[in-house]
């Protein structure tokens, strides 16, 4: 049994130090008379361990799987160009610019993918963005995004023109739609990445998201399998600045019914009135905790983010005590947000909340309680009571903007 | 009615804390839990199943032996029965490989109505397993379901939270449902459910007794590879202004001039 393992530690090589048992995110290593015993049940066979082991003492047996096909014939870079209501969203621009300069990597083209209706207005931004080429599939059928159509479409057309790297936003749409794609077309799919390269030796798409809720960062590669895809995190990639002048082509493509079909039915699409822009879009969140104490004094919250043309949030203790709807919840069991600037006001910083917030560019931390742990991923704290603060900071801000 | 809720095992984020030294996780102690959002998939299963007044509720979920103690937590709050796919054959298994070997177990299980799962794990966050699963099994899904409007022995009307609002959405049923929090609050054990967790017997399943194809499982079956495990980097200290309100509020605005500018 041993023997078939895929993972070994030598025993002679190993000389008790423990370095792999500290490197091991999965906690799956134990000593046992000075020597590693590595867990099976818990390994996930990450190989941490054999890049902290400085005596080379543990192997991991990768039995590569025979490549499936020529990948000579995998080529471009593709982006999956999102829109709501015939818009085309900013995270397909994000795409562009990160695609752009992966494309340039690999020698290939840039090509953006555009399912919609009536749509082809879009396919010129998409070109000024960086595109060398879009691919056009306009249907009343694909008018709003649903699962099964888009899935087929992306599926076909992938299958047809086979792309090297197809890129998404790491959006709900985004989730939804390429998992689907990646398990049917049997293609490596990396999660919620915030970096992108390319391995100038392999020509591979390296790949690196954060793990355990940031704690840990991973990066991943698909050797075997193409197109390698990637869903990535929205507002983390720089957007394409649009150049007019850009020359590009647009190819369109067209479906039979079967195709177009869905078993599900979309029925309606409702927005909820919002006073300020929604969290995922937002550069500029202004969020609230336990510490706001009560639903109506949320409007000194309100009243900064309105200022600042920035979107309201709030931590867990405030979204369950009812005084703010779910959707404004930021952390773990809410929402990932990375803006430029985030204020929590109130906030005291659990983990489950920095988990969703502590990728923003500037932190900004105002709670009364100098212990609180959000002061530790804060770039300026202010130890003070919020409704001091709050409301004077939107004067100062109103100022300055006026 | 067959409703299978499919759960992941994964350590409690509370308990997780960072090394300041090293900038590693701090993992000494650190108790493993139902993954957060399956909570409101477990949750909701059981109000479907009181809702229809029959039907068994399976929780099924795919991880090392000690996952049986989440498999236990579901039946004390109200699933009637579970299953554990375990097997070392399964090690490394990334959402391609996993949301095959769970569509494999599910087609044993067979004759189902719902899939439920939460919208994505704690520890991995990719939420690809579930929309993994439909696409393995041919069946419709929705994401991000926040409501369950209607629902009945062949058909669903849910709605689907987004970024702007939410969808509403009819689906025919079998169909996966993945979950947010907003869809219910779940119940605590009840003691006659923890009676009834302690003494159940947690079927164990193999690759090889759910039919997979070892080409399409573990690592072998994982598309993708982890090459590189690092830490990120640390944030830059912080820097804390001190002053009355009047005083911190200006120096504070005159900080994030450009930013709010922008």
């Amino acid at each position: 049994m041993a023997g078939k393992d895929p993972i070994k530690v030598i025993l002679d090589k190993c000389v008790g130090c423990e370095l792999c048992v500290k490197a091991c995110p999965f906690d799956a290593i134990t000593m046992e008379n000075k020597k590693a015993v590595i867990d099976l049940a818990k390994c996930t066979l990450c190989g941490a361990c054999v890049d902290a082991c400085k005596f080379d003492a543990i192997i991991i047996e990768k039995k590569e799987a025979p490549k499936q096909a020529d990948f000579s014939l995998y080529k471009d870079v593709w982006v999956f160009c999102e829109q709501k209501k015939g818009k085309v969203q900013s995270v397909a621009y994000e795409l562009l610019g990160k695609g752009r300069e992966l494309a340039d990597k690999l020698g290939s083209k840039l090509c953006g993918v555009l399912l919609g209706d009536n749509i082809e207005a879009e396919c010129d931004e998409l070109i000024a963005r960086g595109a060398d080429r879009v691919y056009l599939v306009d249907s009343p059928k694909l008018r709003a995004y649903q699962d099964e159509p888009y899935s087929k479409v992306l599926c076909e057309l992938v299958t047809k023109h086979k792309p090297e790297v197809v890129l998404c936003g790491a959006t709900t749409i985004g989730r939804s739609l390429i998992s689907r794609v990646a398990v049917k077309i049997r293609a490596g799919l990396t999660a919620d990445c915030t970096g992108l390269d390319i391995d100038p030796e392999e020509k591979l798409l390296l790949q690196t998201r954060p793990a355990f809720g940031g704690n840990i960062m991973a990066t991943i590669i698909a050797p075997n399998t193409r197109p390698q895809m990637a869903t990535v995190r929205h507002k983390v990639m720089k957007e394409a600045d649009p150049d007019p002048k850009r020359k590009g082509e647009v190819i369109k493509e067209d479906f039979d019914e079967e195709t177009y079909s869905s078993r599900s039915r979309l029925v309606d699409i409702v927005e909820e009135i919002e006073e300020t822009v929604n969290l995922a879009e937002a550069d500029i969140i202004v969020s609230g905790g336990r510490g706001v104490g009560a639903p109506e004094n949320f409007d000194v919250i309100k009243d900064l983010a309105l200022t600042l043309n920035g979107a309201v949030g709030a931590s867990r203790s405030a979204v369950d005590a009812g005084w703010i709807p779910y959707s404004h919840q930021v952390g773990q069991t809410g929402k990932t947000v990375c803006p430029k600037l985030y204020i929590a006001c109130g906030i005291s910083g659990q983990i489950q909340h920095l988990i969703g917030m502590k990728s923003s560019d500037v932190i900004v931390a105002i709670n009364k309680d100098p212990e609180a742990p959000i002061f530790s991923v804060a770039t300026y704290g202010i130890v003070d009571d919020l409704f001091k603060v709050v409301p004077r900071l939107t004067q100062e801000f109103k100022k300055i903007l006026h | 009615m067959k409703i299978i809720v499919l759960i992941k095992q994964v350590p409690n984020t509370t308990d997780v804390k960072i090394d300041p030294e090293t900038n590693t996780l701090r993992r000494e102690g650190v108790e493993s839990v139902i993954n957060p959002f399956d909570m409101y998939a477990i949750e909701e299963s059981i109000r479907i199943k009181e809702r229809f007044g029959e039907g068994e509720v399976i929780v099924v979920s795919m991880g090392p032996p000690q996952a049986e103690d989440a498999l236990r937590e579901a039946i004390s709050l109200g699933c009637d029965r579970a299953i554990l796919l375990s097997d070392r054959k399964f090690a490394g298994s990334d959402t391609w490989a996993t949301s095959y070997t769970l569509s494999q177990a599910i087609r044993k299980i067979g004759d189902y109505a719902l899939i439920f799962c939460g919208k994505q794990a704690s520890d991995g966050d990719t939420a690809q397993v579930g929309p993994g699963v439909s696409m393995h099994l041919d069946i419709p899904q929705v994401t991000y379901v926040k409501k369950i409007e209607e629902i009945t022995k062949t058909n669903a009307r849910v709605e689907r939270m987004t970024e702007e609002g939410f969808d509403i959405i009819e689906t025919p049923i079998p169909a996966v449902f993945t979950v947010v929090k907003e869809i219910n609050e779940p119940r605590l054990p009840s003691l006659k459910g923890k009676m009834k967790a302690k003494k159940a017997e947690i079927q164990v399943w193999t690759a090889e007794d759910i039919g997979c194809d070892e080409k399409m499982i573990g690592l072998d079956g994982s598309p993708t590879r982890v090459v590189k495990i690092f830490n990120p980097p640390p944030r830059e200290g912080g820097q804390i202004l001190d002053g009355e309100a009047d005083e911190t509020s200006r120096k504070l605005a005159e900080f994030l001039k450009d930013v709010v500018i922008g």
